[in-house]
């Protein structure tokens, strides 16, 4: 039995203090596996020399000073689009491929300050846009569900975040950040059986994240369970002078407790049941509602009448904001520069073509084109419009008579697809299709959690998704939890 | 007056001679309508969005933080000083102070713009519907200072880009970044303005003012305040035409000449049947022409967006509650100082000073400044300080090429010199010789009263002594006594002259010249 896959946070500083692991042994365990797992591609750099040091410090603070913080000796990967000083951070795009950041994103500085070990950068889509990790110039990540060295295909991880949620599922590290734009933690958590958190707009800082939609980003918290993710999260949350998006609130931490589910109401939208839509998450979903109301939990039928356009909507502002947001890769200050030196139009046009793949280079031209401002208001600020509309249908139901406190729907409408699935389709039709359940909440702000249910028939995980109101992730979490301990959803076992 | 004008604006006369011809001529068939956008730098120690310093002239590239070279992951963190600088600026304009100002995404690909785009104030700004009112007056050019005001549409916080600098030889460009995200308020000006003088007299009240606030150095050669202008010609009466935007105009004359120049290059083109496009053009100051921008034909769409990264700024505008993410407007109010229409009204309501006086001791803070300083508590006669430091600090300043910034005569000399001058102990030539020493040292603590003695200038106001030196005269000149006193009385003035001729001090003339009359007249 692998055993990496199964410890906790609470179970690893157990066994630091009864001196039955230490920090810099558990770091190299962690090694190994990243190394030993490599040609599942969860990482675009393992930065051992980073965890070994990272390990010692830790242990010294355990051992000599006496001092166990919440994530003391904690082995953490990190998405490559988070800023590492003096480690590549690279996007998974040529553009970056080069970049080596001077300062640390606040979120890593944090895990830092609280004793986490960075194992390393985990593999994306090219500026995560995407949603199965296939689209990144180090190759795609491979789904270890299911994945047999002998077999020609595989199982995608899901994304863009797929690097983490590998890493985290084969036991490379304990926990993972990813950046969730449209759903990419939840949906590779998800397709990883691990627990994908999506926390409310501003709670977590986006300081020194490479952005994609900065209106919608945050960063994610992946873990094999969900009072892990809270030890993440407690570890995180809260105001950062450098994001002034930031909600200027103390944030309390969540506490785990036993919750009464008597009291909570979930709701379940009836425009989830979407085309598409595999009959086994269907019965998963049923599966867990009925195990809710059997534990006396409210379930009822609620409506987000506006549901269908928000893809539409999320394409049209993602891509304008990508525009806006790429515009200052022109190979001058940093990043690839092209050999073109006739003009500086010509630099540019060469350095930008070089440096991103298709995807991006047609978002950027999309998204161009909505902003001219002849365009401008039918497309941008009606997108606009529509947005708050779908915010206020999930206003609706968390606020007022007949309301929920949670809505419960799937992550993905199917287990994890075969690469050669896969590809057969384009990335904006793929995106359209995987992030259909997960991005509305990005477009309301408000928190998300995927949790792993069962496994499919082909033997690969099933989550579904709590949805909260904004600020609401004491409650969503604790819910979480009480899920999690009636599916008893066993983690992968061995890679 | 006339050394007024000769001295204080010396360099515009002989263009004021052509300006009023084009002006009459364009008076008959064309109106001139001109409109003003002015970039002004905030003067505050940070960036608009960033820690790093705000400063002119430091080594290249050394005031940029991650922020300003657009480092991927860095976010805008709006200084609040730029805020209140801004706030004050716009109150002391008369403009409404918007509760809620949004920021904007403007886009544009240049070497210098790092991010790709700049952080402006498009669609909901800071400030909106303000005023100036302001005096033209230019020596040489109007006989009196009239009144005039523009609208101001609105003011807008944003960011400043950096510098590109081109090397034709070697063929690159280098960019300094040191200015990039400096912080900027732009003003928005109805076209009010007529012409060329207008203008430049609206610019030279903002510069007052904002010098006053403190708000912006205004030191236009270093780009601290920035000019654009917006020419067309119309028949009276008629829609506004197509107009021609002047860039960056450096200095306040500079305004005066480019639209002086535009209005005129206009007018042949619509005289000989052509037609004005509308088009970007330059101000060589050198050459004192406009010319087209070639980078700038294509017109440009700036793809708007609203800044995602900076939440909506609130400000508070009934209480003078103050926190640290929203700023007191009425706080700041009370922190504006008198302003130069006020001092004007003030000038001439209490020091009875003529109109075109008050504009031009206001429109030189330091001669103002030793205006204060010489009439405080009603010491002196206003009205002859403000003539002296016109006429004559202004003639030797002039005559040495020191600009009055440079002046480094104390309050203390000035008010030793201006004493000795109403009391005639010194008369106005000795006064002007020491000012010229005084422009000339370097040494602050140099006693007027001791120059005086060292060069021997003192006034000579003994009767007893002009009287013997006066018959001396009177005797040496038996023919000129004998016209006096047969009625041509002109001659008193060339006997005069002989007196002055023969004494080597300096003399009191009005007592020379009632003794000399006594004298003929025995």
């Amino acid at each position: 039995m692998n055993k990496l896959t199964t410890y906790t946070i609470k179970e690893i500083h157990k066994a630091y203090t009864d001196k039955l692991l230490t920090p810099t042994s558990f770091v190299d365990l962690c090694l190994k596996k990243a190394k030993q797992t490599s040609e599942l591609n969860a990482f675009v750099t393992i930065t051992a020399t980073e965890a070994e040091n990272h390990g010692i410090e830790s242990e010294k603070r355990l051992y000599v000073e006496k001092n166990i913080k919440s994530l003391e000796g904690i082995s953490i990967g990190i998405k490559d689009n988070f800023c590492t000083k003096n480690i590549n951070t690279t996007c998974a795009s040529n553009m970056l491929k080069n970049f080596v950041p001077t300062y640390d994103a606040t979120v890593y500085s944090r895990l830092r300050q609280a004793g986490a070990c960075l194992i390393g950068k985990c593999n994306m889509d090219e500026f995560a846009m995407g949603s199965g990790t296939i689209d990144s110039i180090f190759g795609p990540t491979k789904n270890p569900w299911c994945y047999k060295k002998e077999d020609g295909d595989w199982r995608i991880a899901g994304g863009s975040s797929g690097g983490s949620a590998v890493a985290v599922s084969t036991g490379a590290c304990l926990a993972a950040l990813g950046s969730d734009t449209g759903g990419s933690t939840r949906n590779p958590a998800a397709l990883c059986g691990v627990v994908g958190f999506k926390p409310t707009y501003g709670l977590v800082s986006r300081y020194g994240l490479i952005p994609l939609v900065n209106s919608m980003d945050v960063p994610g918290i992946l873990a094999r369970t969900v009072g892990d993710v809270v030890t993440v999260l407690n570890c995180l949350a809260g105001p950062d002078e450098m994001d002034s998006t930031t909600i200027k609130r103390q944030f309390n931490p969540v506490i785990m407790k036993e919750i009464s589910l008597p009291k909570i109401k979930i709701g379940i939208p009836k425009e989830y049941h979407c085309e598409g839509m595999s009959k086994e998450v269907l019965d998963t979903w049923q599966y867990v509602a009925d195990l809710l109301e059997n534990e006396k939990a409210v379930i009822k039928s609620v409506s987000l009448p506006h549901t269908s356009i928000s893809i539409a909507v999320y394409s049209v502002l993602n891509q304008c904001e990508v525009a806006s947001n790429m515009a200052r890769y022109d190979g001058l200050e940093y990043g690839l520069r092209t050999e073109e030196d006739h003009s500086t139009e010509e630099l540019y046009a060469s350095s930008r073509s070089q440096g991103f793949n298709d995807v991006v280079r047609c978002r950027i031209f999309a998204g161009n084109y909505f902003l001219l401002s002849r365009n401008y208001e039918k497309y941008f600020i009606k997108a606009l419009k529509l947005r708050r509309l779908i915010s206020d249908d999930f206003k609706n139901v968390f606020e007022g008579e007949d309301s929920v406190d949670l809505l419960l729907t799937p992550t993905t409408l199917i287990d994890a697809p075969l690469y050669k699935d896969f590809v057969s389709k384009h990335n904006r039709d793929q995106c359209a299709l995987q992030d259909y359940c997960t991005q509305p909440a990005n477009m309301a702000g408000i928190p998300a959690v995927s949790i792993p249910i069962r496994l499919s028939k082909n033997g690969l995980p099933l989550s579904l998704q709590l949805m909260g109101p904004y600020l609401s992730e004491d409650l969503l979490l604790n819910v979480a939890r009480k899920i999690e301990e009636l599916v008893n959803f066993q983690q992968l076992h061995s890679v | 007056m006339r050394s007024m004008k000769d001295n204080l604006y010396k360099f515009i006369r002989k263009r004021a001679v052509t300006f009023r011809c084009v002006s009459t001529s364009v008076e008959k068939k064309w109106q001139s309508v001109v409109g003003l956008e002015v970039h002004a730098q905030l003067n505050t120690k940070s960036k608009l969005f960033s820690g790093a310093q705000n400063t002119f002239g430091g080594v290249v590239n050394n005031c940029v933080s991650l922020f300003d070279a657009a480092i991927p992951g860095t976010l805008p963190v709006l200084n609040r000083k730029c805020v209140e600088f801004g706030i004050m600026t716009a109150l002391a304009l008369s403009c409404k102070i918007n509760e809620v100002s949004t920021f904007d995404r403007k886009h544009y690909f240049y070497a210098d713009l790092p991010a790709g785009y700049q952080i402006t104030q498009q669609r909901a700004p800071l400030a909106s519907d303000g005023i100036i009112n302001f005096q033209v007056y230019t020596p040489g050019i109007h006989k009196k200072p009239y009144k005039k005001s523009s609208k101001i549409k609105q003011i807008q916080l944003e960011q400043d880009s950096g510098k590109s600098l081109h090397d034709e030889e070697l063929k690159r460009s280098l960019v300094d970044l040191n200015r990039a995200g400096a912080p900027l308020i732009e003003l928005v000006f109805e076209p009010d303005l007529e012409d060329g003088e207008e203008a430049a007299a609206l610019v030279k009240e903002l510069l007052l003012v904002v010098q006053r606030l403190g708000t912006c150095s205004g030191r236009m050669e270093e780009g601290a305040l920035r000019v654009d202008a917006n020419v067309s010609l119309r028949r009276p009466g008629a829609p506004l035409a197509t107009r021609t935007e002047i860039k960056n105009i450096g200095s306040v004359r500079g305004v005066a000449g480019a639209i002086r120049y535009e209005i005129d290059r206009q007018r042949k083109i619509l005289e000989t049947g052509g037609c004005i496009i509308n088009e970007t053009r330059s101000w060589d100051a050198a050459n004192r022409v406009t010319i087209a921008m070639r980078d700038k034909e294509v017109v440009q769409d700036y793809r708007y967006m609203p800044e995602p990264n900076l939440p909506p700024l609130r400000v508070n505008l009934k209480t003078r509650e103050d926190s640290r993410d929203v700023l007191s407007v009425p706080l700041i109010q009370e922190r504006i100082p008198e302003l130069p229409e006020e001092t004007r009204r003030n000038l001439i309501e209490k020091s009875h000073l003529r109109p075109e006086t008050a504009v031009q001791l206001v429109n030189e803070p330091l001669l103002l400044e030793y205006f204060k300083a010489l009439t405080e508590n009603n010491a002196r006669n206003p009205i002859k300080v403000a003539n002296l430091l016109i006429n004559d600090l202004l003639t030797v300043l002039n005559k040495n090429k020191v600009d009055l910034e440079d002046c480094n005569i104390t309050n203390k000399q000035m008010i030793e010199l201006v004493d000795l001058v109403l009391s005639k102990d010194i008369n106005l030539e000795v006064c002007r010789n020491i000012l010229n020493e005084l422009v000339r040292s370097t040494d602050e603590k140099m006693s007027v009263v001791s120059l005086i003695k060292q060069r021997a200038w003192s006034l000579v106001t003994d009767a007893e002594k002009i009287s013997k030196m006066c018959k001396e005269v009177v005797d040496e000149n038996p023919k000129m006594v004998k016209q006096y006193k047969d009625g041509k009385t002109k001659v008193l003035k060339a006997l005069l002259g002989i007196f002055a001729k023969n004494s080597r001090s300096k003399y009191d003339m009005s007592l020379v010249s009632k003794i000399m009359e006594d004298l003929l007249k025995k």
